[in-house]
């Protein structure tokens, strides 16, 4: 009788270990930066390269931080998206403009339409580092308290925004 | 033709070292941190390269974070933790070992384990199997029958 169980449990035990495998998104590597204070920066703004912004100047409001390049195909996917959930006014969005030409950003925005209240300059990829960024876009979401509270890899889909943002945004600015 | 293929060559090298940048360091020990740091951090963008190996700009840009912390003088493990802090585990290739990590770390131990029980019950119940007994008769038989194939 072992002789048959045996192997039936052997192959359960492959088969369930080989469907959670199935349903690993290996490419979404979980942040170590979720609950951790903003990474600090002092960065200059796209469209006015001589004001700077900088973390310390957006306590006690909720906003995204969205990472942006004009290189970047699938933050063309994204745009629309960004668009319409800046024309609801519920959160501030500060757009990373992650390694990307001024000229090209402005362009990109220009043609495209603008969801950011700002963005900010990256041009070596520093701030992306202490960001942690390693596949644009990425979108993070940030408290009153300037605490990192989600982070989304790759492009934000149209569902992703009633089914994650806004709920959680709703849920950040009722806290104080 | 011979001059062409040497010009060939000397063009394919040239692409082997596309990723790598030309590094100074003040000492022998900095350029060997260097190169066991950049060989043990993960490229996140190609994932199974590391950033030694990847042409990815994000492993351009950690190549040349590394460098500059050694000429901080920063020591290779805060070089460490301020990788993780960033990427966490996933950008080492040695992770360290946690709870989190314990099945990976102890997974192949506990199958040789598994593998070396299972060989040793079936080596004994193998041992244990009855010596068969032949009896006189048979014997007999199977020596006619050799005998029988020795002289065709």
């Amino acid at each position: 009788m072992l002789k048959f169980i045996l192997p039936l449990l052997l192959f359960i035990v492959l088969a369930v270990f080989l469907a959670l495998g199935l349903n690993l998104h290996p490419s979404e590597i979980p942040s170590p930066l979720i609950d951790k204070p903003a990474p600090v920066f002092s960065a200059p703004k796209l469209q006015s390269p001589e004001e700077k912004l900088s973390p310390a100047d957006l306590k006690g409001k909720v906003w995204l931080f969205n990472v942006w390049a004009s290189w970047c195909a699938s933050c063309r996917l994204e745009h629309p998206i960004l668009n319409q959930l800046a024309k609801q006014k519920a959160v501030i969005i500060i757009g990373l403009n992650y390694k990307d030409e001024p000229i090209a950003a402005k362009g990109w925005l220009a043609q495209l339409g603008n969801p950011y209240d700002v963005s900010i300059m990256d041009q070596d990829g520093r701030i992306g580092i202490d960001w942690g960024v390693y596949g644009v876009p990425e979108t993070f979401v940030v408290d009153k308290h300037g605490v990192i509270r989600y982070k989304h890899t790759g492009p934000v889909t149209a569902e992703d925004v009633p089914q994650i943002f806004l709920p959680l945004i709703a849920k950040l600015q009722a806290e104080n | 033709m011979k001059y062409l293929f040497i010009a060939f060559l000397l063009l394919l090298s040239n692409m082997a070292c596309a990723g790598v940048e030309y590094r100074q360091f003040a000492n022998p020990e900095q350029q060997e941190a260097y190169e066991d740091l950049t060989s043990e951090l993960r490229c996140l963008v190609c994932q199974n390269q590391t950033i030694a190996d990847s042409n990815a700009e994000l492993a351009a840009d950690l190549r040349r974070q590394v460098y500059e912390m050694l000429q901080q003088g920063k020591s290779k493990q805060d070089i460490a933790t301020f990788m993780t802090d960033r990427y966490g585990d996933f950008v080492l290739y040695k992770p360290p070992f946690k709870l989190k990590t314990g099945l990976l770390w102890l997974g192949p131990v506990a199958f040789l384990v598994i593998g070396l029980i299972a060989l040793f019950l079936f080596a004994r119940r193998k041992k244990n199997a009855e010596a068969v007994t032949i009896s006189a008769e048979k014997q007999q038989k199977i020596r006619r029958l050799l005998e029988k194939g020795d002289q065709s």
